[in-house]
């Protein structure tokens, strides 16, 4: 579904992803691991397309998943894309794309998600209004039918309620004022909205109390745990991976996977520290 | 009564006017406006014609305990100013929300002098402008505080939003402060698009152009939240906001 292949990218102009490799199903969660600095977030910005994060080498080949509903989905969001970039840059075949050569928005209407370690506050614009704009947008770039403003309230009160979040924090300002636990359950309930196939979340678990992190594990499972999906969890710690049970486990150092495992890698990272582990 | 003569680039009010312009709509008529003791008036000012000049000039007498809450919204003439003096009674308030939106070679413009002569009176300026193009605006606002004008409450809030390079933004929050227990506080910045907002947006679904409009819709909201016609106001603010992108 995802293929990093040999992956290097600077951020300003220092380089930080040095060659990174790695290959996920369908069907898969991947779990990433590391020290602070070892490119963990650019790596989520990488595939995300932040300006800023430049690509020097490698690519991500990246294949959504059809929607059985709307066999023209991939055709339609290439087409979309080929207007966009004005350029006829096609997928590498197979219903596969070349995400690298996509702007941030068309991944999105690919079906990739990011999760941020930092949500971004944005005052003055409400949740649902951004969500509801959000999604259209990626269907109209899909060639699919706007949801109507019923339609997506009821998606949006089904997954606010999955995430135990209350439907009225989603009529506040993007953001605003929610802690950092609230953060991130917010954005679950984007997730479960935009119903990607693919969803790289980047610290998904810091700030979270044991209550929240569990909530929040079940909600990723909830959305994401299906044969059609895949996921990379960025995280620092393995108790969210007691709740989201990682397929694979890597641990990223130098700007590159320098081991992989099951579950257990987890386990013993935590034991023995990054150090010992990836030595 | 004689006809006062056309202000000059000396003059620290119209520094930064389109003085010829300004010719063609001179002498600016006075508009006065009383707000009795006790009540509350609201008024929003809609100037988005698309005409050479216009400009305004506004003095408001606030009496005691009177609230007077004006909206402004000048984005349509390629001279537009707007000139508002405020003169408080005791624990009066009054509240001004203002918005520029400007393209082309537009140059808009927004003057106050705000006169908290009597204690106890409260006086929020919310100016948000946003500037594409080689337009200018400019806001110029000074509040005054009176000897023996105790419990002052004064606040200015000015942005500015650049939208290219070519374009200018002129602040100038001014205090004159003569009383000595006030709380008067003033902000003002001018800056470009969020890059962090932006990604996020994007990273979301929402195009380049989508992301900026919902970004700039919120940053020009705080200058008509709460007003009597809000939605009205705001409708109108991102219509324009649409053409500046």
């Amino acid at each position: 579904m995802l293929q990093i292949h040999n992956l290097s990218a600077t951020v300003a102009g220092k380089p930080i992803l040095k060659g990174l490799s790695l290959s996920i199903n369908a069907g898969e969660i991947h779990a990433i691991m590391g020290p602070n600095g070892a490119g963990k977030s650019t790596l989520a910005y990488v595939l995300g397309g932040r300006p800023g994060y430049e690509v020097t080498g490698g690519s991500v080949s990246f294949t959504p998943n059809p929607n059985p509903a709307h066999p023209e989905l991939v055709e339609g969001y290439g087409a979309a894309r080929g207007a966009s970039t004005g350029s006829a840059r096609a997928g590498v075949g197979g219903g596969a794309v070349d995400l690298l050569a996509l702007a941030p928005h068309l991944r999105a209407a690919a079906g990739l998600f990011l999760g941020f370690q930092y949500p971004v506050e944005i005052p003055g614009v409400s949740f649902v209004q951004f969500l509801r704009e959000a999604a259209n947008a990626q269907r109209k770039a899909r060639g699919e039918e706007p949801l109507s403003g019923g339609e997506f309230l009821k998606l949006a009160r089904e997954k606010a309620a999955l995430l135990k979040m209350d439907m009225d924090m989603l009529k506040r300002p993007v953001n605003v004022g929610f802690s950092g636990g609230e953060k991130k359950r917010a954005e679950m309930v984007q997730m479960g909205i935009l119903d990607p196939s693919f969803a790289v979340l980047d610290e998904t678990d810091s700030g979270l109390d044991i209550d929240a992190l569990r909530i929040v594990g079940e909600g990723i499972n909830a959305i994401m745990r299906r044969p059609d999906k895949g996921v990379l969890l960025i995280t620092h710690y393995q108790r969210l991976l007691d709740t989201v049970k990682p397929d694979f486990v890597h641990v990223l150092a130098g700007g590159r996977i320098v081991k992989s495992g099951g579950a257990e890698l987890a386990l013993q990272l935590e034991d023995e520290g990054y150090e010992a582990v990836a030595a | 009564m004689t006809v006062a003569a056309l202000p000059t680039r000396k003059d620290e009010a119209f520094r930064y006017a389109d003085l010829a312009a300004l010719a063609g709509v001179w002498p600016v008529v006075r508009e006065h406006i009383v707000v009795p003791s006790g009540q509350s008036t609201s008024l929003s000012i809609i100037e988005d014609s698309v005409v050479e000049a216009v400009a305004r000039h506004l003095v408001i007498e606030l009496e005691a305990g009177a609230s007077f809450d004006l909206r402004i919204l000048n984005t349509g003439a390629a001279f537009g100013r707007i000139a508002v003096d405020a003169r408080l009674g005791e624990g009066a308030r009054f509240t001004l929300g203002a918005a520029q939106l400007g393209t082309g070679s537009q140059v808009l413009e927004i003057v106050t002098e705000v006169f908290h002569d009597a204690p106890g009176a409260t006086s929020r300026q919310t100016i948000r402008s946003v500037l594409a193009g080689q337009a200018t605006g400019t806001y110029l606002g000074k509040v005054a505080v009176a000897r023996g004008a105790d419990g002052t409450d004064a606040a200015q809030s000015v942005r500015a939003m650049l939208l290219s390079r070519t374009a200018t933004a002129n602040a100038k929050p001014e205090l004159e402060i003569y009383a000595d227990d006030v709380k008067c506080a003033h902000g003002c910045a001018v800056g470009e698009l969020d890059a962090a907002g932006l990604f996020y947006l994007e990273s979301r679904g929402l195009t380049p152009p989508e992301a900026k409009r919902l970004m700039l819709q919120a940053f020009v909201a705080e200058a008509f939240s709460g007003a009597a016609d809000e939605e009205k106001l705001q409708a109108l603010a991102l219509e324009r906001l649409g053409a500046l992108l």
